[in-house]
């Protein structure tokens, strides 16, 4: 009797607790929203508007007065239109592209995977090998990049090897490098389809931007092959596995998330290289007479497709990602 | 008399000196079982196809700036001879001079420098706060405000290019500015649109930035906070003297990364500052005047001067990696991007 007395004020008691708890809860996530404030407020003072705007403009005639000013008329969708169906040079770029990241994408997420495991092993030499690959993270971006791909030197390279060139020397040899190895012939025993044979004849003439562009995607697996536990190769040594079954039943699907990380950010990554063909075309259309508009309309109909993509390879990455359960 | 055979020999050769003669298996044996196996073969050939391959992909990385640095250093007659393949014969400074001389290099390099480790220091701080933010606090919409977060890493700048350029031409808060002064500011040309994209983590691959904090605090123990809670820290204290010195490793990555971003980004600097406006390194890459450009090797001329440009553009950045490259890729492979 005198137990269930006391049990009622025991659970009016319990609420009052927990709410004292929530209010600490709450005042950790008051100093969060504090925290991500700057991000927060840019977000909505500026970005959101910007990409208002951006929208607003692809439906518009956009024409700068001379007194500084500009006028804008709403044309519905006449930039779209212009783009898909006047526009000569905009579908087939976008398809050619489009299909240029398609076989980019496998080849780069592919031959990173493959540095970062040669990378992680230990050996002579690592860590000037670790700073050479590095080297194009930090030095081929934006400007080197650009003004790479605009040096008149390049188009010399196809008659005259190992003179001076701006480095797509090395793509020339590699191209001698694939005639001498004759991939077609070795491909051609192994009975595979013309296709592939193509693809990798054409991946290794690419080396060259291949390995540019897979810096941060290397530093992405590295990170991976770093956090998994040195316990598990131990106890796969001690059961007698092979290096090649290690790689397979442990290494790959504990590196399987890094796999669908870094396809996205290849994706995504090949929007902002100068090589691109997409938006070089977007940017000479831009320079042109009234063309803002229509490159805004361009290059939200080009977002929408590689969203698309984005969506695709996350589809189908996620059906064979291994996720290890933490905590 | 037995177990003396059988203990091994001890010789007394010098004062100093003993040798043991162990009964062992003979140095060719012992050579034969390590060396003339198949497994130590596959062993051998593997680490040399390996060597092989990492040297060859460093070359074909590396090709590209001895080709430039060689090309850069060239004459007029080195250009048109055939005979001259990467060593220049009559190598000269001619180039450099007049890149230094009338594309002002210097200022250029100075106007570059102040941006880039301006941006980077911002950015740096704003990404770590803001990486925080989102990895330690739960709040209501934390993982609905991420999402924007890798929203902006998503959408292409190119994509916002006109609508940027307008958004600080005519720079309006909804039309307050308007009101008061009657006309919008025009931040063209300014640091303002830089430093503004900067404080609010929008600048170039911010979101990355912010990505890469946010896993990296995942990572710390949150008993670190816990404990300076108990003793009676704020939240703003703990931060400070707590999480900031134990995240500078990672800071010093990012903050590389967004140094040497910015230092060769041609997205924002040619949408923010016109042809006449602040003098940048993207400027020098031009053809300067001084140089006659016409005669038989003229493109080969020309990419010599872009090469030379693009090397000088390049050497502090080489310079700062040259130091910091350890601290970069260990720094980054302590983030564990994994999640």
């Amino acid at each position: 009797m005198n137990k269930e007395a006391k049990l009622p004020a025991a659970v009016k008691a319990a609420p009052k607790k927990k709410r004292r708890g929530a209010s600490l809860d709450r005042k950790k996530g008051r100093a969060g929203w504090f925290f991500i404030m700057p991000f927060l407020l840019g977000f909505i003072l500026i970005y959101l508007p910007i990409i208002f705007d951006s929208i607003r403009y692809s439906f518009m005639e956009l024409q700068f007065t001379s007194g500084g000013g500009y006028t804008l008329t709403p044309v519905g969708f006449e930039n779209y239109q212009n783009a898909l169906f006047t526009d000569s040079g905009f579908v087939k770029t976008l398809t050619s592209g489009v299909k240029q990241m398609v076989f980019d994408i496998p080849a780069i997420v592919i031959f990173s995977l493959f540095m970062a495991v040669l990378l992680n092993q230990k050996m002579i030499g690592r860590a000037a090998f670790r700073a050479i690959f590095f080297v194009p993270v930090i030095l081929c971006t934006g400007l080197i990049d650009s003004l790479d791909q605009s040096n008149v030197m390049l188009e010399y390279m196809s008659d005259m090897e190992e003179s001076i060139d701006t480095g797509t020397g090395a793509q020339s040899t590699s191209e001698q490098l694939a005639n001498a190895a004759d991939l077609t012939w070795l491909f051609g025993s192994m009975q595979v389809g013309s296709e592939l044979v193509t693809y990798v004849q054409g991946l290794v003439a690419d080396i060259y931007d291949i390995i540019n562009r897979s810096g941060v995607q290397m530093l992405i697996y590295l990170a991976g092959l770093q956090s998994i536990s040195a316990a598990i190769y131990e106890s796969c040594q001690i059961d007698g596995a092979s290096a090649w079954e290690t790689f397979w039943k442990i290494t790959f699907p504990m590196i399987s998330p890094m796999i669908l990380v870094n396809a996205i950010y290849t994706v995504i990554d090949s929007f902002t290289i100068a090589s691109n063909p997409v938006m070089t075309y977007i940017q000479k259309i831009y320079d042109g007479v009234n063309g803002q508009t229509l490159s805004s309309a361009m290059s939200w109909l080009y977002f929408l497709i590689v969203l698309l993509m984005i969506g695709l390879v996350t589809l189908i990455l996620s059906a064979y990602i291994f996720y290890q359960r933490r905590d | 008399m037995n177990a003396t055979q059988n203990s091994p020999k001890v010789m007394k050769e010098t004062k100093n000196k003993i040798r043991v003669d162990f009964e062992r298996t003979s140095a060719w044996t012992r050579f034969k079982l390590k060396y003339l196996s198949l497994s130590f073969l596959g062993q051998l050939i593997f680490k040399i196809f390996r060597l092989v391959l990492l040297v060859g992909i460093s070359y074909a990385i590396l090709y590209p700036f001895f080709a430039k640095i060689s090309s850069s250093f060239m004459s007029k007659a080195d250009l048109v001879d055939v005979t001259v393949k990467l060593i220049p014969k009559n190598p000269n400074l001619d180039i450099y001079k007049a890149i230094i001389v009338d594309n002002s290099y210097f200022s250029a390099l100075f106007n570059t420098a102040m941006l880039s480790i301006f941006c980077g220091l911002v950015q740096t701080f704003i990404c770590t706060v803001v990486g925080y933010g989102f990895a330690k606090f739960k709040f209501r919409f934390s993982g609905l405000l991420f999402l924007l977060v890798v929203f902006t890493m998503v959408v292409p700048h190119e994509t916002l290019m006109l609508s940027m350029f307008m958004k600080f031409r005519f720079f309006d808060f909804f039309g307050i500015v308007e009101m008061i002064r009657g006309e919008s500011f025009n931040l063209l040309n300014t640091y303002w649109p830089l430093a503004l994209l900067s404080i609010t983590g929008l600048g170039f691959k911010n979101g990355l930035y912010i990505f890469m904090m946010r896993q990296f605090f995942r990572g710390v123990p949150d008993e670190l906070e816990e404990s300076a809670y108990i003793d009676g820290s704020g939240v703003f204290r703990t931060f400070l003297t707590i999480i900031l010195p134990l995240s500078g490793s990672m800071m010093i990555t990012i903050f590389l990364f967004a140094f040497s971003w910015q230092w060769t980004d041609d997205f924002y600097t040619q949408v923010f500052f016109t042809k006449t406006g602040l003098h940048l390194l993207n400027d020098i890459a031009e053809t300067p005047k001084s140089l006659d450009t016409k005669f038989a090797g003229e493109n080969m001329y020309v990419s010599a001067i872009t090469n030379a440009a693009s090397l000088m553009i390049i050497t502090p950045l080489i310079i700062v990696y040259l130091f910091c490259q350890k601290q970069l890729v260990q720094g980054i492979e302590r983030s564990g991007i994994v999640g």
